[in-house]
């Protein structure tokens, strides 16, 4: 996996994935048994932390208690044996720049969470490292001051042009802040992109379900002849007695790939009532109707599995009722089941 | 509506609370009562007169015994005697119980076996530590004075050589210039195993707050540039603050009611020169001539002490100890 310089780079996945290891890695408060770690062109496994030039902002702040928020803030500088002024200077220049001057007196105890976590961030860029290592940072807030926490620490990002690797098991985070994404699940990498790429081509079975809310509607499904527009009858797929027509490129993908089980993905705001030109359409009863104010999401039970739509409000479903829901061609994803790798672009 | 309702009306909120509050107080108010407050009046009470053994005659002497034993030159040295001990037993025993901690608070196998080790003279009995030191300290018999022999190292009169305390005149000058002509071994060794006694709660203790720092914040540490010293001296130290604080109170406290070793091992001599006050206070009172007037009030005097001292550890400590 290789960061850019100055790069927002957010290592995403569930809790156990080995995401706040490799940043710990990264850090140099574990070591690797195996495999090299560079930081630019030099190699840092055999590195003391403190020479790697990194600062790290912790979940749980791990700001020093019996310490001001001054003295937190300057404790790295004076371990590096900056002079006093120097000191004085780049404290009250980094607390500007996070809005906490007034506090510099007070004692952790007695500030906020979020104060807290700026007092925290202060630390970090006080030094002016090469990296700033964040372990999910904004987990212990509320939800408010997250999302206000969120569009700092991309501004903060901005200002001071350095490299940020961003630990989360949120993936509003990951797709809010991040210019990369590297999705990690049991120890092992999945896919690194774009927020974009990696939301609209998950590589894998196990990308394709993390990321997104309401999750991706995946079918078992396996190929088939299907009924083109013309009657003509053309390689697609069938998932639960559903005909499901393919694109061209997609359909030779398919058939070059050989798999002979498949798991079909579908976006639930990619499932519609009136789809013209649909690639399948699917009838079922409604099963449950969760109305969000701006959207709701419909889940329709089919005969053997049920499916998540993110529909307009303006429609009225009602619970109980019978629906048919369409998905248009473009918008088909395929997994291979056994190797629970991407088909397709 | 029970009967008993308007009857209570009568009487005021205050007093209707008090009387609530009162059969839950009453056990403590008991046993305080019985085994601190009547004894201490009674400790007064005793101050004024000077009696035969048994007390069955006793004369009224008012202040002046008072006045007599707090300003003799024998209470005034075991004040020094009792003060040097706990110096000698507090503040060695903190420094290794802290020392202990930290190294068995690493992260390594067999760790356990060690933390048990350093912790185990918290289990053994005073009479059995005594007993103990006392087979290494006998100064022509002991272990230690062997040992010494057969390193080629002079023997040391462990527990007999009372050095500057001898003498009721010892000022604190003479004690501190004393130490390095004269050393008082009586108490030294006294001391030792006192303090080896305390090793082991103080570690306890110090594990028990080194235990409740968080990992991260020394993680931290690492990464703004702390090596091991400055995370010790930065980090360790004044989060352990608390827990030294109490460590140092409650070997105070320790040392000013130390007895058993001293009468296993020294019976508080020779000449006074391991007499701290608590066994002064045996001896006075309960040793031929019995005089428990005296012995009275020199309790009473331990007593004003150790009220002052815990005030004035609180007084200090407060602005210095950082508690979360």
């Amino acid at each position: 996996m290789e960061i850019q310089d100055r790069e927002f780079f957010v290592l995403l996945g569930p809790s156990g994935c080995g995401k706040t290891t490799a940043l710990r890695l990264a850090a140099g408060l574990e070591e690797a048994n195996e495999g090299g770690i560079y930081i630019g062109e030099r190699r840092v496994n055999e590195v003391a932390a403190k020479d790697r030039d990194l600062a790290m902002v912790f979940q749980s702040y791990a700001l020093y208690p019996h310490m001001s928020v001054y003295d937190n803030i300057a404790f790295g500088l004076r371990m590096r044996k900056h002079s006093k002024d120097e000191i004085d200077k780049l404290v009250r220049d980094a607390a500007a720049t996070l809005g906490i001057d007034e506090l510099l007196k007070r004692k952790p105890g007695q500030l906020s969470g979020g104060q807290r976590q700026r007092v925290a961030l202060g630390r970090a860029i006080v030094r002016r490292p090469q990296a700033f290592l964040m372990d999910e940072p904004l987990s212990n807030l509320d939800s408010k001051m997250r999302v206000q926490m969120r569009a700092e620490l991309v501004r903060l990002h901005r200002e001071l042009g350095a490299t940020f690797i961003y630990v989360t098991h949120d993936q509003v985070e990951a797709m809010t802040m991040g210019s990369r994404i590297a999705v990690l699940d049991a120890g092992r990498l999945q896919q690194v992109g774009s927020p974009q790429e990696v939301y609209d081509r998950p590589t894998n079975l196990f990308v394709a379900s993390f990321i997104g809310s309401p999750a991706m509607n995946l079918l078992e499904a396996e190929p088939a002849q299907v009924a083109a527009q013309d009657n003509s009858k053309k390689a697609g797929a069938r998932a639960g007695g559903v005909d499901v027509r393919l694109p061209a490129g997609l359909a030779n993908q398919l058939k070059e790939s050989g798999a002979s089980s498949l798991m079909l993905g579908i976006r639930p705001e990619h499932l519609g009532l009136n789809v013209t030109e649909p690639a399948a359409t699917f009838d079922g009863q409604v099963d449950l109707v969760e109305s969000l104010g701006n959207e709701q999401h419909v889940t329709l039970s089919l005969q053997r599995a049920s499916v998540i739509a993110r529909l307009s409000t303006t429609e009225r479903i009602e619970h109980g009722s019978s629906l048919q829901l369409s998905v248009a061609p473009e918008h088909v994803q395929l997994f291979n089941a056994a190797t629970k790798e991407r088909i397709g672009p | 509506m029970t009967a008993g309702m308007p009857a209570r009306r009568l009487l005021p909120r205050g007093v209707r609370e008090f009387l609530t509050a009162l059969p839950f107080l009453l056990p403590s108010m008991l046993l305080f009562g019985v085994f601190v407050f009547y004894p201490l009046g009674k400790s007064v009470y005793l101050g004024f007169f000077i009696s035969n053994p048994f007390r069955t005659r006793q004369i009224f002497v008012g202040f002046d015994q008072y006045r007599d034993v707090l300003t003799s030159s024998d209470f005034i040295s075991s004040l020094l005697v009792t003060a040097t001990f706990t110096l000698y037993t507090v503040v060695p025993a903190i420094a290794i119980g802290t020392f202990l901690a930290v190294i068995s608070n690493q992260k390594l196998p067999g760790i356990v076996i060690f933390r048990t080790i350093f912790s185990s003279t918290l289990a053994a009995s005073v009479a059995i530590s005594a007993v103990l030191w006392l087979v290494l300290l006998h100064p022509s018999i002991g272990v230690l004075n062997d040992g010494f022999d057969a390193v080629g190292l002079s023997r040391v009169n462990w527990l007999e050589d009372g050095g500057w305390a001898i003498g009721e005149r010892a000022t604190p000058w003479d004690m501190f210039t004393a130490w390095f002509i004269d050393p008082n071994w009586a108490l030294i060794s006294v001391s030792l195993a006192t303090g080896w006694m305390n090793i082991g709660l103080f570690t306890v203790i110090l594990l028990a707050g080194l235990q409740t720092i968080d990992e991260e914040l020394y993680e931290s540490a690492r990464i703004d540039g702390a090596g091991r010293w400055s995370e010790f001296w930065h980090i360790t130290l004044p989060m352990l603050s608390p827990t030294l604080f109490f460590a140092s109170v409650v070997g105070t406290i320790f040392a000013f009611q130390a007895f058993g070793q001293i009468q296993i091992l020294t019976q508080g001599g020779p000449v006074d020169a391991s007499n701290v006050l608590l066994y002064s206070i045996y001896t006075t009172g309960f040793e031929a001539p019995f005089r428990v007037g005296a012995a009275s009030v020199q309790a009473l005097g331990l007593f004003v002490i150790m009220l002052v001292l815990t005030f004035g550890q609180f007084r200090l400590m407060s602005g210095r100890v950082f508690y979360r």
